[in-house]
């Protein structure tokens, strides 16, 4: 039939014309990163098992992690606010509570011994300058120290949430929060953003949060970007991938990896379209609900049609 | 004075007042439209379906959209896509509709190329065609800076800084544009002026235009044929429809439309709701900064090809062009000299002209895209030379053409 041939040649060249301009252009213009599924292939796993009680013997006492990290399940408090801590460190160093659940083991193993290689930043210090880390690497407690350090581990993974536990705000703030505000969801860089009573207040909330970003800004080169919309601007797979390893996609950036497991990662991602694309549940239901009345709708038009041109030829 | 008397209902009283039958006759049941169409003649339904559409949810939107610089990225992205009830769906409703009106005014173009829908007394509807295509693009253009994200600053900065026209250096126009020596407060508002008022007023007014282009000519059809509308119509009120050549617009015409729109909108609302991303561009989610110019710069899809003739060229000769592909459009009735007023498939080499224009346009597309370098940079090179060969070669292809 001749209205089926000229709907299938404009079919065609629509199809063709979308191709070029989206999955085509699209594929030239950005390169393409496949996940290696949060692996961490470069990393070595630590075949010992270990202790909780030794571990937390360590992370409290002689592993010196409370010196500056907070432990909040642990009631251990911060030694001082994220304003400090960031002028001193640079960023705020994290509270270990949920560290065991949302950090992959083999990527903590490195990271306590060697910081800046885990996190793969080693570009930014120049050790013949002197420069480090702000984080120590851990040089054992005088016994093995592949076993001392499995022992911590084995200690952060003890005291994390349980999987269920673990929302997407958890693993947002443990592994994002500290240099990436999401002001759709009011999450700056020092915490949620309180509702104050008075504006002085409000605006004393607003200073701090001001100076932690200029530490943060000095310490990483630029002020990190808000999130709030990247679930649009950069999407799931970006994302994902970029945090795997951010070097993939900006070579010598100050953005660490951030050694999340796959699970986390889903997790961050959640927290993101939760912020960027609030209404998706919504949209899909009410999209079911749409193309069932649309199709109806064009269902009668045809028999309307049907039924007055039946008169006409 | 006109003499009314006692009405007897209330159509009689309107019918003394308003005409509403002689109305109704004229504009529906006794305006006479080809029988021999094929659904490629509801794009104009389509198309006034879709404005309606970006009427509608523009409305809703400007209820909620803040034009400042400070405030209009959030007032979109966070108040409207997230706090406002069904504000998404608006959102959603207006980005697709204003990429998809643009799919629809091109099959409708080539529609009218095809079958020479601009000749013989149609030509006025082709130019009030064309310039509803300038005051849609012009409405598209000024609608992407309202979000004021990244593409939204960069395409304004781009497109703005044309007008400077190349070794003029005319660039006490691009501030007077502006407002501003680069976009800011002053470009914003002006463009929110001219998005929400200026021009879709002026749409108004020529879609009266466009349909009033239509009456004394009347529609095309198919076969190019020269219709009595007279004696056909006559031969319908005598009640051989089949036998006659015309249909009214309304129902018999307005049943085909709407079959048509009703197909049309299940793509419609499928891509408002699955598919949206490809009327959004990614990069329009970060905040516009005129400190951070992103990777790539280029325009929503539907100006890629008049993009595309801008940029293989050096400044000068590029804007000289592209100026050509704006206006060239507007003389097709004049440059086709052939006497013909029938679908290409019967015009000699108007057939291949046809095809070869359509070739063109969709490769000056794909290369307005993708970046310009090495083989993507020759093959745009080479599509914006074709096209305006193409124009050159027409007047002298349909002046060879011989009368059908």
């Amino acid at each position: 039939m001749k209205e089926l041939l000229i709907l299938a040649i404009v079919t065609v060249f629509t199809l063709i014309t979308y191709y070029l301009v989206e999955p085509f252009a699209h594929s030239q213009m950005h390169k393409h990163v496949e996940s290696e599924g949060f692996a961490y292939a470069d990393l070595q796993a630590n075949i010992k098992k270990g202790d909780v009680t030794r571990g937390k013997a360590l992370v409290m006492g002689a592993g010196a992690c409370t010196g500056c990290h907070a432990i909040k399940v642990a009631g251990v408090a911060a030694t001082m606010d994220a304003v400090t801590a960031g002028a001193s460190y640079g960023v705020n160093p994290p509270d270990l509570s949920n560290a065991g659940i949302v950090f992959d083991a083999k990527f903590l193993n490195d990271l306590i011994k060697n910081p800046a290689h885990a996190l793969m930043v080693e570009q930014k210090f120049d050790v013949n300058a002197g420069e480090m880390h702000p984080m120590i690497p851990f040089y054992g407690a005088g016994g093995n120290m592949d076993q001392e350090i499995e022992d911590m581990i084995a200690y952060l993974q003890s005291i994390a949430v349980k999987p269920e536990g673990l929302t997407p705000k958890i693993a947002y703030e443990t592994a994002c929060g500290r240099c990436h505000a999401v002001k759709y969801d009011k999450w700056t860089q020092i915490g949620s953003k309180p509702i104050f009573k008075h504006k002085k207040d409000a605006l004393a909330f607003d200073i701090k949060v001001l100076e932690y970003q200029d530490t943060l800004k000095a310490y990483m080169g630029k002020l990190p970007p808000d999130l709030s919309m990247y679930i649009r601007s950069r999407g799931e797979h970006y994302i994902k991938t970029f945090v795997e390893n951010p070097q993939n996609y900006l070579p010598g950036t100050s953005m660490p990896r951030v050694g999340l497991t796959s699970e986390s990662a889903k997790k961050v991602i959640e927290y993101l379209e939760d912020s960027g694309d609030a209404k998706r549940h919504e949209r899909e239901k009410v999209g079911a609900n749409v193309m069932i009345y649309i199709i109806f709708f064009a269902i009668f038009a045809l028999l309307w049609k049907k039924q007055i041109w039946r008169k006409l030829h | 004075m006109a003499h009314f008397t006692k009405a007897t209902s209330v159509k009689d009283w309107l019918n003394q007042r308003l005409a509403i039958e002689k109305v109704e006759k004229v504009m529906a049941s006794e305006y006479w439209i080809p029988k021999n169409i094929n659904f490629l003649w509801a794009m104009g339904m389509i198309l006034v379906i879709t404005f309606v559409l970006l009427l509608v949810s523009g409305i809703f939107l400007l209820m909620y959209y803040q034009p400042n610089v400070d405030l209009a990225f959030d007032s979109v992205n966070y108040t409207i896509m997230s706090e406002v009830g069904f504000g998404w769906l608006w959102r959603n409703i207006h980005g697709v509709a204003a990429s998809v009106v643009f799919l629809i005014i091109y099959i409708h173009m080539f529609t009218g190329i095809y079958y020479g829908s601009y000749k013989k007394g149609r030509e006025m509807i082709w130019i009030s065609g064309m310039f509803l295509f300038i005051a849609f693009s012009a409405e598209a253009f000024s609608g992407y800076m309202l979000p004021w994200g990244q593409m939204s600053y960069w395409a304004g900065m781009v497109i703005t800084n044309l007008f400077s026209g190349g070794s003029l250096h005319a660039d006490g126009l691009v501030e007077w544009i502006r407002g501003d020596y680069v976009p800011a407060q002053a470009f914003l508002t002006r463009f929110f002026m001219l998005h929400v008022l200026l021009i879709p007023v002026a749409i108004m007014g020529l879609i009266a235009l466009h349909f009033a282009a239509l009456r004394i000519p009347h529609v095309n059809n198919q076969d190019g044929e020269e219709i009595d509308f007279d004696v056909e119509s006559k031969k319908y009120l005598a009640g051989d429809k089949v036998g006659s050549k015309v249909i009214r617009f309304a129902n018999d015409f307005m049943s085909k439309d709407m079959m048509v729109v009703g197909f049309y909108l299940v793509f419609f609302f499928y891509l408002v709701f699955y598919h949206y991303g490809f009327a959004m561009d990614p990069v329009n989610f970060d905040p516009a900064d005129g400190l951070k110019t992103p990777t790539h710069i280029y325009p929503e899809w539907y100006f890629l090809w008049s993009y595309e003739i801008l940029r293989p060229f050096s400044t000068n000769i590029g804007l000289m062009a592209f100026a050509f592909a704006q206006v060239i459009f507007m003389g097709l009735p004049f440059l086709d000299r052939s006497p013909n007023a029938i679908p290409a498939s019967r015009r000699g080499l108007f057939k291949y002209w046809f095809w070869a224009m359509l070739v063109n346009m969709i490769t000056l597309t794909a290369m307005g895209k993708l970046p310009p370098e090495g083989i993507f940079s020759s093959i745009g090179f080479y599509a914006a030379l074709s096209f305006i060969l193409l124009w050159i070669a027409l007047p002298i292809i349909t002046i060879l053409e011989k009368k059908a």
